[in-house]
């Protein structure tokens, strides 16, 4: 029933993508800014599943890191802060051939555009997001973001913010029809790239949600998280991502969990003390949006008329 | 029992002659949940099946469930019908069917009714045990004839109740059969068309709703000596009835558009309903999003993937989706808004006409944001300008903004079936790879025209930004390239208002006063021009489908005018106000467009009443100002 529809399968000539077929231009993030990292790892996915440049989307919202479909030579849409869901989804709802991803930042993600963010879980089509978690807005120079600890020092909050921060996790976690929650750090590559890998490959609404550094703005936070590895632990299972060796060793902490217990994956989540690297939460069967858009498509014309036709039958006089 | 004496009809069957009418306004008003609305519809459908010219229009109470034998209860239809063709709603009432002596107060709030209205009314109310109602009852009836209507008790329910145990479900159809026989309807028909509205439901529904509509015609043979007979001429034409929004779906999937995205909102909704029920027929399909900033996005998603969309909605909607049409201007994404005007500002008037979105519309995006927008003047026009307009939009790779108001929303009108047209549907996606060089911004610099890339072609990768951009699509704050691409957006309003005619004047080319509408109105102002021609007055009038780009050649034909006002349904300072002086006076949506666009003093009649503007009004007004001229 569901599918790709024949008008969308063309012949394409068998072409091998290389590294470079993915890059487009130098991007304009400040030197140490985590957002290279995440550029680099979705570079590299592209070329090792091969997507096919002009079959891929990346949509974003406005910040930082939202430049980056910029920097990819896919299609790219940057389109409104707070908005890339809506979009996102628009893209993939009649358009099941394109492989869709959504970046985003924790303003653009978590506050302008929390509306859309928890029913795009909920909608659970076949995109894969990742949220660029820098805990402060860096495009407009560093004012407090919902992500930002309590008593961040910022331009919004000289004396420091006043307010606990968002979950993202939690939130996710929290929202029904989730299908996929995972959480990774720029600074750690190998572990980067294999969470974005099964971002892309999970059957759903994929949320990765990326530790950033912004060098410029968020020096002191970005050595505490850097350095201090003793708070950071790596999730593993069977079923959950599998860590490089590197990542292993680099972290002592490691955490057996299954990723099919929502609730252990929400205690993880609200856990205070620890960071957890990698995958909180899969359901491989829940209800996908993207399946019900795309369920009649390719109609002729002659069906179209017909359709019509019979429908103004029932308003003739 | 005639010219409101009130007493009960007479029991002699009434074969008097009938009288011979051009047209009548017939309402039926009942607390909401008693079916005014389903004979009413019945009633109108039976008429255009005759061959007579119609229009209705439902009187929706603005709660969903408003306490019984209220004002605010009142629900209903008005059924305006004729011989020849019907192009509004017109003016008083000629009959009324009351379910209950307060729900017309609703209506005779608004000046609906006239001397000499006849209202043929519940009675029985008048033996209700509660003797607060019976005094209510009587009270009421004793004011209607002080205000001259014609008072006819009819005991509906009684009748009713020698059929069926609950009367309260079959009074409507008992009523459509008494209005039946008034007019001489032809029960066939009548009969087929209950069949039609229950056709979901058992036989024994169907049957017993069948015997009431028998019974209401009987009972008025026998008992009112109240019969009209109707000239009318079958159509040869094939005809469908349908109100504007049913119009607007059918012109969303005629268009071959595949998706619509919309958010809940009186008085567009309805749209989505019809859609809803037949869209995934015709190879499309709804999204309800999350809010009306969603509903947008998630169609320019669509758009920019090759697939054209629909988003539909109505005032508060449209605040919401401002700054998303400016980045489908700015982006050049081809996309379909279509706005069902309600009053304003806020959540206002939300289930009445006003044509007050027009320069939100226009100028409602921050920064300058050159946009196409039209307005259908009829039901067909509903149809056909959704087909319009998503050839717009992909031609000029740009937003296209439908006004339509609740006027068209709820009115219901015959029109010519649609002869459906494969050159209708929009063409599938390209999948082509772009020629070599190709950029996603080329322009032509003589039309602004571009060529836009889709997802999937290949050679035509680039990414979308609503950032200044230049011909690559790459962002770019050189001044030369933001003034010159502003000039290349406005430039295709230019390319495009090249392809309008001048618009039609209904009247004499040249003379006293010429009045311009938009919209909705229409059929009122042309009956009310007409009427004042008829009378000697020197009168024309123009109506605009197209407000952006304007249609060409109205300085010349405002020029053989000793006067040029527009009339709209929205709000303008009169210069009688207080306060109000020509220099500060703020001029009705049009007017004002008009004024700057011509230099010509154009004046404006208009007002927010929540009501569609009848021929009577804007007949007034005309003559008012033609002895102005003299
Ligand atoms: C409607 C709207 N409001 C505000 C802005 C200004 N703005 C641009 S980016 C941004 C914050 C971005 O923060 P985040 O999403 O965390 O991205 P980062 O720059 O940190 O990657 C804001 C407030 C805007 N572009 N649009
Ligand atoms: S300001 Fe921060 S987030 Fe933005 S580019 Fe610089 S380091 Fe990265
Ligand atoms: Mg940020």
């Amino acid at each position: 029933m569901f599918g790709i529809k024949k008008d969308f399968i063309c012949d394409l000539p068998k072409k091998y993508y290389t590294l470079s077929n993915y890059e487009k231009g130098v991007a304009r993030w400040c030197p140490g800014c985590g957002d290279h990292a995440v550029l680099s790892s979705v570079q590299r996915l592209c070329r090792e599943e091969q997507l096919p440049p002009e079959k891929t989307v990346f949509v974003s919202g406005i910040g930082c890191s939202s430049r980056f479909p910029h920097y990819m030579n896919t299609y790219g849409f940057h389109g409104l802060h707070g908005r890339a869901f809506p979009v996102a989804c628009g893209v993939k709802f009649r358009r099941p051939d394109l492989n869709v991803f959504v970046i985003t930042g924790d303003g653009d993600c978590c506050s302008i555009g929390a509306g859309a963010w928890i029913h795009a879980i909920r909608y659970n089509m076949n995109i894969t997001t990742i949220m660029f978690d820098n805990q402060i807005y860096g495009m407009t120079k560093k004012q407090t973001s919902p992500t930002s600890r309590l008593g961040t020092i910022s331009n919004t909050h000289p004396t420091g913010s006043v307010l606990p921060p968002v979950n993202p996790l939690q939130t996710s976690l929290g929202m029904s029809n989730v299908s996929f929650v995972a959480q990774t750090a720029d600074w750690v590559p190998g572990h980067l790239f294999a969470t974005i890998k099964a971002g892309y490959e999970h059957p759903g609404f994929a949320f990765i949600k990326v530790i950033m550094r912004c060098s410029k703005f968020m020096g002191p936070l970005v050595e505490e998280m850097t350095t201090n590895r003793d708070a950071v632990s790596i999730l593993t299972h069977e079923n959950g991502i599998q860590a490089d060796d590197g990542t292993l060793r680099a972290f002592k902490n490691h955490l057996n969990h299954d990723p099919s217990d929502i609730y252990a994956a929400r205690g993880l989540a609200e856990d205070q003390e620890s960071s957890y690297l990698g995958l909180f939460y899969q359901n491989k069967d829940a209800i996908r949006y993207d399946q019900y858009g795309a369920h009649n498509l390719g109609f002729t014309p002659e069906e179209k008329m017909a359709a019509v036709n019979a429908q103004l039958d029932k308003f003739a006089v | 029992m005639k010219d409101g004496n009130g007493s009960l009809a007479s029991p002699s069957p009434k074969t008097s002659k009938r009288l011979v009418i051009k047209e009548h306004i017939l309402e039926i008003v009942s607390d909401s949940g008693e079916g005014a609305q389903k004979a009413g519809q019945s009633f109108g459908a039976v008429s255009a099946k005759m061959g007579n010219g119609v229009w209705t229009v439902e009187i929706i109470p603005a709660d969903i469930q408003p306490p019984p034998r209220t004002k605010e209860s009142a629900s209903g239809i008005r059924i305006r019908f004729g011989s020849g063709k019907i192009t509004n709603a017109g003016d008083e009432a000629d009959i009324l069917v009351a379910f209950n002596e307060i729900v017309p107060y609703n209506r005779i709030e608004q000046n609906v009714y006239r001397e000499g209205t006849i209202v043929l009314i519940e009675n029985k109310w008048a033996t209700d045990k509660s003797d607060e109602i019976q005094k209510s009852y009587a009270t009421a009836i004793q004011d209607f004839k002080d205000r001259k209507f014609v008072v006819y008790e009819i005991p509906m329910e009684e009748e009713c109740l020698k059929l069926t145990p609950n009367p309260k479900k079959g009074k409507n159809m008992w009523v459509l059969g008494m209005l039946c026989h008034i007019y001489d309807r032809d029960m066939e028909k009548a009969a087929a068309q209950v069949g039609y509205i229950f056709r979901s439901k058992s036989k024994a529904v169907v049957d017993s709703n069948l015997q009431l509509l028998q019974a209401g015609y009987d009972w008025a043979r026998e008992h009112l000596d109240l019969s009209y007979e109707l000239p009318s001429v079958e159509a040869k034409e094939e005809l469908v009835v349908m109100n504007g929004n049913e119009a607007l779906s059918f012109g969303i999937q005629a268009a071959g558009i595949e998706l619509c995205s919309m958010y809940p909102i009186t008085p567009a909704t309805s749209t989505s309903h019809h859609l809803a029920e037949c869209i995934q027929s015709s190879g499309g399909i709804i999204h309800q999003a999350e809010d009306e900033i969603a509903a947008v996005g998630f169609a320019i998603g669509a758009s920019y993937a090759g697939k054209t969309s629909v988003t539909i909605t109505s005032g508060p909607g449209l605040a919401l989706k401002t700054e998303f049409l400016g980045l489908a201007v700015m982006a050049e994404v081809p996309l379909v808004v279509i706005d069902v005007q309600r009053g304003g500002p806020s959540t206002g008037l939300p289930t009445k006409v006003e044509q007050s979105d027009l320069l939100a519309v226009l100028y409602g995006q921050p920064g300058d944001a050159p946009k196409v927008v039209l307005a259908p003047s009829t039901i067909e026009e509903c149809f056909h300008f959704v087909i319009l307009a998503r050839r717009i939009a992909e031609s000029f790779r740009m937003p296209v903004i439908l006004l339509s108001d609740a006027n068209l929303a709820t009115g219901v009108q015959p029109f010519p079936r649609p002869q459906l047209r494969e050159e209708w549907l929009s063409p599938p996606v390209d999948q082509s790879p772009r020629a070599e060089g190709a950029m996603p911004y080329g322009w032509d610099e003589k039309t602004g025209l571009s060529q836009r890339p889709v997802p999937g072609q290949a050679g035509g990768e680039y990414t979308l930004t609503g950032l200044a951009h230049s011909e690559q699509g790459k962002v770019t704050y050189l001044p030369e390239v933001n003034q010159k691409t502003s000039a290349l957006r406005s430039r295709k309003l230019a390319t495009f208002g090249r392809t309008l005619k001048p618009p039609r004047i209904h009247g004499d080319e040249e003379g006293g006063l010429l009045v311009v509408g938009w919209g909705s109105t229409l059929g009122a102002i042309e009956e009310a021009v007409d009427i004042a021609r008829e009378q000697g007055g020197s009168v024309s009038s123009i109506h605009l489908r197209f407000l952006s780009p304007l249609e060409p050649g109205l300085l010349d034909i405002f020029k053989r005018f000793k006067k040029v006002m527009t009339v709209e349904i929205n709000y303008s300072d009169s210069l009688d106000d207080p306060m109000i002086t020509p220099e500060n006076r703020r001029y009705a949506q049009l007017a004002w467009i008009l004024r700057a666009q011509t230099l010509v003093d154009v004046d404006c009649f208009s007002n927010v009443y929540g009501q569609p503007l009848g021929p009577g009004k804007i007949l007034a007004r005309i003559n008012e100002e033609l002895g102005k001229l003299n």
